[in-house]
């Protein structure tokens, strides 16, 4: 039978990670199953990771690179004696305490991994189309990620699908390597801030189309455009592309816990106003994972502080 | 030298790719792709492991830009296995240890 640990993080983006800090420094010992590496945004350090140039995190007036500030996350919770693995949760038994946790092979009777209290900071991740050939045409000109692959991109033209910020962001950063990016979103309007709009409308290399959705990848094996429909006319057009970046929205990390932890309609963890408090005692939430609102690494690290005060002080009550 | 993990340029790439007498991964990267850090270490772990089977070399697609437009690189990261100087497989985006250790199974 497994130790039983104080606590298990499920999750290393900024929520988790600040989790981390603050409960190995409170002599927690936290445990941290990071995730696998992926090429989407489930992957150890999170949405960060894929991401380029952070401006809005406090602390960094020139800005700093995702995966750096990352690491410098990672790095800051082993200082003070987290312990990280790099594997992803597979299956946890919310039922009773101690709290199981497994890794690998789900149907084993006993959990990897037991614990008194678990955090759980699994985030949310970028959703795709679900058009068909989708799977197939990922790295062969569809892509998930502008950082990584905008690169491969020099002087072609290539479509961003979406319309919030995470879109004008994306089509913004490829302007500098493609000759024309098009945002293809299927409202008259976009959802981003003003200010990432306004982005949009003075760059020349962008080019909107407006009330328009996709029907259809085109090309066997590789991308080679875009069947679109205007939702106004509904007049269906084939547009060539040499890369597609789907950027239209999130999708919270949460069918892991389906059934044991309460959600929103929408799929993300209900925690206990202005705490970190689920509907099960002992276990807490943080980061992206319940939070459909604001989104931000500064917040999701905040609510990671709030995750490790809650459960050490939950841990006191327990041996009062 | 079994276990490191060396490094390929363009002025460099044909001539050990064509000399090698082991399998050679090459792991097509750059310094700002958040995936490919993460494959970094895994890939150095394969290469201590498996060393006598495989080699494994690092290729860094800003600076050798030809070889990468030659392999129609188009998304990093990319690991090219070259057995017998040719492309035998390719392996597309970072996964965890054993999914690649399972790609690459039948030349270990």
């Amino acid at each position: 039978m497994s130790d039983i640990r104080d606590v298990i993080i499920i999750g290393s983006g900024p929520a988790g990670l600040t989790a981390a800090i603050y409960s190995a420094r409170a002599n927690m010992a936290p445990l941290v199953l990071e995730g696998e590496p992926s090429s989407t945004s489930d992957q150890p350090g999170g949405q960060l990771m894929l991401t380029t140039d952070v401006e809005n995190y406090p602390g960094f007036p020139d800005g700093v690179m995702g995966p750096e500030l990352m690491q410098n996350f990672r790095n800051q919770a082993l200082r003070f004696g987290a312990q990280i693995e790099t594997v992803k949760a597979t299956k946890v038994d919310f039922s009773a305490r101690p709290f199981g946790v497994w890794v690998g092979d789900p149907d084993t009777a006993e959990p990897t991994y037991r614990a008194n209290s678990i955090i759980v900071s699994t985030g949310a991740q970028s959703l795709m189309l679900g058009l068909p050939k989708e799977n197939e045409l990922v790295g062969h000109g569809l892509s998930t990620c502008a950082t990584c692959d905008g690169f491969f991109f020099r002087d072609k033209e290539i479509a961003v699908v979406g319309g919030g910020d995470s879109a004008i962001e994306e089509a913004s950063f490829l302007t500098r390597f493609a000759s024309k990016v098009t945002i293809i979103h299927r409202r008259d309007e976009f959802r981003a801030s003003k200010i990432m709009q306004q982005r949009a409308f003075d760059n020349p290399k962008i080019e909107i189309m407006w009330d328009t959705v996709v029907e259809e990848y085109l090309g066997e094996g590789q991308i080679a455009g875009l069947k679109l429909r205007n939702v106004q006319t509904d007049e269906v057009n084939d547009v060539q592309f040499s890369g597609v970046f789907v950027a239209i929205g999130h999708k919270p990390n949460t069918s892991l816990f389906a059934g044991q932890l309460d959600m929103k309609d929408n799929g993300y963890l209900i925690t206990k106003p202005d705490s970190s408090y689920t509907n099960v005692e002992g276990v807490f939430a943080c980061g992206d994972v319940q939070d459909d609102i604001y989104r931000q690494a500064v917040t999701a690290s905040g609510s990671g502080c709030m995750a490790a005060l809650d459960a050490e002080r939950w841990l006191e009550d327990q041996h009062g | 030298m079994a276990g490191a993990v060396g490094t390929l340029s363009d002025a460099t790439f044909d001539e050990e790719i064509g000399s090698a007498t082991t399998p050679v991964l090459v792991d097509f990267w750059a310094e700002w792709c958040g995936p490919c850090k993460m494959i970094a270490p895994i890939l150095e772990e394969i290469a201590d492991e498996k060393g006598d089977a495989i080699k494994i070399a690092k290729l860094n697609v800003d600076e050798a830009a030809d070889i990468a437009r030659r392999f129609e690189v188009m998304s990093i990261p990319t690991m090219i296995l070259f057995k017998d100087g040719e492309e035998a497989k390719r392996i597309i985006g970072a996964k965890p240890k054993q999914a690649l250790l399972d790609d690459l199974a039948e030349f270990l």
